[in-house]
C-alpha cells in the first residue's frame, strides 16, 4: 500500500466521508476514490455500486483485476442531554467502536469536568446541528425529558433519516411527545421510528443499566437496518 | 471528534507506526468463502518485530499471516494466501468453521 494513499485514507475516514481504497492485484498499485470523487470510465459503475452497498470484493475490469476496500462513516451516537445516563452512555459507546457526542444547552449538566475527553457542546442543538449535521449513519439519543430541548433534535433525526431515534420518558411523556411532534408535522410512520420508551426491555433500573439497554437497542437497530438502498438520501 | 473509535483501528494504528518510523505489512481479507470469520476487507497490521493490530480470521490463522507478513517486510514482495479446511495446508493452519479466505499482503511503502 502506498503510504500517501494510506494517509490520505484515513483523512477521509476521520472526516466521516465515504472512502475506498481500490488495489491493483495483478501490480500491488493503489488509489483513493472520496465518494463523489472523479472515477473514470470502467470502473465507475463498480464504484458507485460498491459505495451504495458497503460491501468491499473483487472484480475485474478490462483484463485487471482490482480490490474495492470500501469504508462507510462509522455509526454516530448524538446524545441530547449531559445527564448521568449520558456518562455512562458515552464511555460505553466509545468503547463499543461508536464516535460520540454529547449537547446540553443548560452548562450545570455540561460541564468538562462531568465528560473528561467527550465531544461535548453546551448549547441549543438547533444551533448546533447547523454545524454540524445528522445523517443516515447517525444515531440520536434524546434524554433530558426537556421538550424545549428534546423534540427539536428527534424531528430532525427523522427528516434527515437516522438509523435510530431514541426518546427518554415514560408512555404517558412518550404519548405527550407524539402529539406534538405531529403538530410540527411528523408523519405517523416517521413517529413510528422512534424508541421510546428508550432502550431494549431487560429491566433496567440504575443510569448504568439503562445505559446499556440504549446501546444495545442502537448495536441491534444498527445491525438489523435495511440496506437495500442508498443511504444518506433523505438528507 | 472522538479518538476512541479509531483506537483499535488497524490502518489508524499502520499510519501511526509509519510516522515513527516502523516497517508495517498491511494484509487484508479479499475474498472469502463458506463460514468466513471475518468479512472481506478485513485488515491485520504487522511491523517488522511481529507487533500486529487487527484480524483476518478469528485468531484461526493470525499466527501463521504475522510470520508472511514479516518476509513481505523483509523483501518487499506482496504475497496471496489462501486458508481453509479445503486445501492442503489445512493440517497446519486452518479455518475450524469450514470456511475459506484469501489474504492479500503487502508492504507500507
Amino acid at each position: 500500500m502506498d503510504a500517501a494513499n494510506l494517509e490520505r485514507l484515513n483523512a477521509a475516514r476521520r472526516a466521516r466521508k465515504a472512502v475506498m481504497l481500490v488495489t491493483n492485484l495483478e501490480h500491488g498499485t493503489d488509489r483513493v476514490i472520496v465518494e463523489g470523487g472523479p472515477v473514470d470510465g470502467a470502473l465507475s459503475d463498480t464504484v458507485a455500486a460498491a459505495f451504495r452497498s458497503g460491501k468491499s470484493g473483487i472484480c475485474d475490469i478490462d483484463g485487471g483485476r482490482y480490490f474495492l476496500n470500501v469504508h462507510l462513516p462509522p455509526a454516530h451516537i448524538v446524545i441530547i442531554g449531559a445527564v448521568h445516563i449520558s456518562q455512562v452512555l458515552a464511555q460505553m459507546a466509545a468503547l463499543a467502536g461508536f464516535d460520540v457526542r454529547i449537547i446540553d444547552p443548560r452548562t450545570a449538566f455540561a460541564t468538562p469536568e462531568r465528560f473528561a475527553g467527550i465531544d461535548l457542546t453546551a448549547d441549543w442543538p438547533v444551533d448546533v446541528l447547523k454545524d454540524r449535521p445528522l445523517d443516515a449513519y447517525t444515531a440520536v439519543v434524546a434524554v433530558t425529558h426537556d421538550p424545549k430541548i428534546d423534540d427539536f433534535p428527534i424531528a430532525e433525526a427523522l427528516r434527515t433519516g437516522c438509523f435510530y431515534v431514541g426518546a427518554l420518558g415514560s408512555r404517558k411523556t412518550h404519548g405527550s411527545r407524539l402529539e406534538r411532534l405531529k403538530k410540527e408535522g411528523c408523519s405517523d410512520g416517521e413517529l413510528a421510528r422512534i424508541n421510546g420508551p428508550i432502550g431494549l426491555d431487560i429491566g433496567a433500573s440504575s443510569p448504568a443499566e439503562i445505559a446499556v439497554a440504549i446501546l444495545a437497542q442502537i448495536i441491534q437497530t444498527l445491525r438489523s437496518r435495511d440496506v437495500s438502498s442508498p443511504k444518506g438520501d433523505k438528507a | 471528534m472522538s479518538e476512541t473509535s479509531f483506537g483499535l483501528d488497524p490502518l489508524m494504528t499502520a499510519e501511526e507506526w509509519m510516522k515513527s518510523g516502523r516497517s508495517v505489512a498491511i494484509a487484508t481479507v479479499i475474498e472469502t468463502w463458506g463460514s468466513a470469520p471475518r468479512p472481506a476487507g478485513s485488515h491485520l497490521v504487522v511491523d517488522g518485530d511481529g507487533n500486529f493490530e487487527g484480524s483476518v480470521s478469528g485468531g484461526c490463522v493470525e499466527g501463521a499471516v504475522i510470520a508472511e507478513a514479516m518476509d513481505v517486510i523483509g523483501d518487499g514482495k506482496a504475497k496471496m494466501l489462501e486458508f481453509g479446511v479445503a486445501d492442503e495446508t489445512a493440517w497446519r493452519v486452518g479455518l475450524s468453521c469450514g470456511g475459506r479466505i484469501r489474504v492479500f499482503v503487502e508492504r507500507l511503502a
